[in-house]
C-alpha cells in the first residue's frame, strides 16, 4: 500500500515537471500566434493581455503588402527542393561507389570525404562567394544551390546505409546480365527509400532553414529566401510587432505541420542521421 | 580467368568514376578547393571591392590576435559555449530521464520539445526578441507582476549574452532530448531490476547505471553542441547585431562583419581559420575523452 501512493506521487511530481517545462517550450509559439492576432497598436498598452482584444488578421495582410513573403517561399521551396534532390542524387551514387564498386584510391578519396565533414561551413564561406561572384552568379538560384548540390555527409550516409545491407539481390542482377548502374537503378535504390526519405529530409530541412548563405549571396529583394525576408525585416525602431509575428508564423506554419504530420521521420533524420550509421 | 578478372576490375573502374563524378566534382569546388583557398587568402590583404593584393605573410593572424574586438568575440564564443552546452545537456538530460518513465502524453511532451529544433532560427529569434522586448514584451510583463522591473534584455550589455544563451539552450533542448532517450531505452531493463533487488536508490542507479551506459549519447551530444556553438550566428544577427557594445560579438559575426561588411576578406579567412582549427582541436580532444573514458 505504501508503495503504491509512492509510485503515485513520484508518478504526479514526475507529471508536475514535465508540464512546467512543456509550458516553457510552447509559450514562444503561443504568444507569437496570440501575438499575431492584435491590432498594431493593442501591443503597446502596458496592461499586457493574453488574448487579443479583438481578433483581426490586419497583421497578416500588412505582412504580406509589405514584403513579399509569397516570393521568399517560393524562393525557399525552390532552393531546398533543388538541393534535396541533387544531395540525392550525387550521394546515392557516391554512397554506392564508396561501398560497393573497387577502384585505386577509394580509401585515400574516402578518407578525405570524412575528414572534410568536419570543416565548418564558415571556414569555407569567402572563397565560396569569391567563386560564385567571379562564376557571375550572385543573386541568381544557381548562386544559391551550387555549393550545396553535394556533401560528404551524404556520400558518407549512404555507403554506411548501403554496407548494412545484403548484397546477395545485387549479385544475382550482376549474374543475370545487368550493368552496375542497372542494378543500382533496378535493386538498389528501391530497396534504400528510408535511407533517402532521411537523408532527403535532412538535406531539406538544412537548406530551408540556412541563413548565412542566403544572406550574402542575394542582393535583390526578389532573390531573398523566406529566412533573410524574415531577419532582414527587423529593422525599425519602432517595429510593428504583429506584423512581424503574422510572417513569422506564415514562415514556420508549414514546416511546424510537416513536423507534426511525420514527427518520427523528423526525429530521426534530424538528431539520428549523424549516430544511427 | 585473370584476364576476364581484370576486365571486370576496369568496367567497375570505370563506372565507379562515372558514379563518384557529381559528388567528386562538387566537393572538390566547393569544400577542397575553399579550404585551401581561404588558408591562401589569409596571407594576404584582399579586398572585396578591389582587384588588388599583397601578401602580407602572419600579419592578418598578429593583427587578429592583438584586436580587442576579436578577444571580445572569442571570450563571448566561449562563455556563450560553456553556457549552452553543459546545462544544455543536464537540462536535456533530465527531461529524456522523465519522459522514459512510462506516461500518458509520452509522445505530446516528445513532439513539444522537439518542436523548436524544426523552426528555423531566424523565426524564433524573432519571436524571442518580441518576448524580451523591456517595455511591452511578456517576459517583462510578467515579471512586472510580481513586482520586478526586467532589464532591457537585449540592450542591456550585462543581459544581452545571457539571453541569446537561453535562447540556444530552449531552441536545442529537443534535440538533445531525443538522442538519451533513444540511449535510455537501450538500456536492458534487468539491470535496473537487479539493481533494485540490491536495494539501489534511484539516484544511485542514475548514477552508477544510466550515466556510464549513457556515455556515447553524452559524448556525441557534447561534441555536436560544443562545434553548433563555436558556429552560433543566427540569434546574433536577428537578435542583437553583436552588440550592446559587443557584448554579444562572437566569432563567426566578427568573421561576417569583417568579410561582408568591411569587405576585408583576407583578414577574414584569418578568422575563419583560427575557427576551423579550433573546432579541429576541440574535437579531437572530445573524442579522445569520451573514447578513452569509454574503454
Amino acid at each position: 500500500m505504501d508503495a503504491r501512493w509512492l509510485a503515485k506521487i513520484k508518478r504526479g511530481v514526475i507529471y508536475l515537471i514535465l508540464c512546467a517545462m512543456l509550458i516553457v517550450m510552447v509559450l514562444p509559439f503561443a504568444w507569437m500566434v496570440l501575438s499575431s492576432l492584435k491590432e498594431e497598436d493593442e501591443v503597446f498598452t502596458y496592461e499586457m493581455s493574453w488574448l487579443p482584444a479583438k481578433v483581426t488578421f490586419s497583421g497578416y495582410v500588412r505582412a504580406l503588402n509589405e514584403q513579399p513573403f509569397l516570393r521568399y517561399g517560393l524562393n525557399s521551396v525552390l532552393v531546398s527542393t533543388i538541393i534535396t534532390m541533387a544531395q540525392l542524387f550525387s550521394s546515392v551514387l557516391a554512397g554506392y561507389a564508396f561501398a560497393r564498386l573497387k577502384f585505386p584510391g577509394r580509401n585515400l578519396v574516402f578518407f578525405i570525404y570524412i575528414s572534410a565533414m568536419m570543416i565548418p561551413q564558415q571556414a569555407l564561406i569567402i572563397p565560396s562567394f569569391m567563386l560564385i561572384r567571379r562564376f557571375g552568379l550572385v543573386d541568381t538560384y544557381a548562386g544559391l544551390t551550387l555549393p550545396f548540390l553535394a556533401g560528404p555527409f551524404g556520400a558518407f550516409l549512404m555507403r554506411s546505409f548501403f554496407l548494412s545491407t545484403p548484397t546477395s539481390l545485387e549479385e544475382a542482377a550482376v549474374l543475370d546480365g545487368c550493368s552496375r548502374l542497372q542494378v543500382l537503378a533496378k535493386v538498389v535504390i528501391p530497396l534504400s527509400k528510408p535511407a533517402l526519405a532521411t537523408l532527403g529530409l535532412f538535406t531539406f530541412m538544412q537548406a530551408w532553414n540556412d541563413f548565412m548563405w542566403p544572406l550574402i549571396i542575394t542582393n535583390s529583394v526578389n532573390m531573398r529566401t523566406l529566412q533573410v525576408g524574415l531577419a532582414l525585416m527587423k529593422t525599425d525602431i519602432y517595429p510593428d510587432w504583429p506584423m512581424m509575428m503574422a510572417a513569422t508564423v506564415l514562415a514556420t506554419l508549414p514546416i511546424i505541420g510537416a513536423f507534426l504530420l511525420a514527427q518520427k521521420q523528423f526525429i530521426e533524420s534530424l538528431a539520428f542521421s549523424a549516430v544511427k550509421y | 580467368m585473370r584476364a576476364k578478372r581484370s576486365n571486370l576490375g576496369n568496367e567497375q573502374t570505370r563506372t565507379a568514376l562515372l558514379a563518384l563524378l557529381p559528388s567528386f566534382v562538387i566537393f572538390c569546388v566547393f569544400t577542397l578547393y575553399p579550404v585551401f583557398h581561404s588558408l591562401y587568402l589569409s596571407f594576404f590583404n584582399v579586398s572585396l571591392i578591389s582587384s588588388s593584393r599583397s601578401f602580407v605573410g602572419w600579419n592578418n593572424y598578429a593583427a587578429l590576435i592583438k584586436n580587442p574586438t576579436f578577444q571580445k568575440a572569442v571570450l563571448n564564443t566561449v562563455i556563450y559555449t560553456l553556457g549552452v552546452v553543459p546545462v544544455g545537456i543536464m537540462l536535456s538530460l533530465f527531461a529524456a530521464v522523465l519522459l522514459n518513465n512510462k506516461l500518458k502524453f509520452r509522445g505530446l511532451f516528445r513532439t513539444a520539445f522537439f518542436t523548436p529544433v524544426v523552426t528555423s532560427m531566424v523565426a524564433v529569434a524573432i519571436v524571442w526578441s518580441w518576448m524580451l522586448e523591456p517595455n511591452y514584451g511578456l517576459i517583462n510583463s510578467l515579471l512586472s507582476k510580481i513586482g520586478i522591473a526586467g532589464p532591457g534584455w537585449l540592450t542591456d550589455p550585462k543581459w544581452a549574452l545571457p539571453s541569446v544563451i537561453l535562447l540556444s539552450i530552449w531552441k536545442n533542448l529537443g534535440y538533445n532530448m531525443v538522442i538519451f532517450l533513444a540511449g535510455l531505452q537501450d538500456i536492458p531493463r534487468d539491470i535496473y531490476e537487479s539493481a533494485d533487488i540490491d536495494g539501489a536508490t534511484p539516484v544511485q542507479k542514475f548514477i552508477y547505471i544510466t550515466l556510464p551506459l549513457l556515455r556515447g549519447p553524452l559524448g556525441f551530444a557534447a561534441i555536436v553542441s560544443v562545434i553548433k556553438s563555436m558556429q552560433v550566428f543566427g540569434q546574433i544577427y536577428v537578435m542583437t547585431g553583436g552588440g550592446p557594445a559587443n557584448s554579444t560579438m562572437v566569432i563567426v559575426y566578427y568573421l561576417y562583419q569583417q568579410a561582408f561588411e568591411f569587405y576585408r576578406l583576407g583578414y577574414a579567412s584569418a578568422v575563419a581559420w583560427v575557427l576551423f582549427a579550433a573546432i579541429f582541436v576541440l574535437t579531437l580532444l572530445q573524442n579522445r575523452l569520451f573514447r578513452a573514458e569509454g574503454a
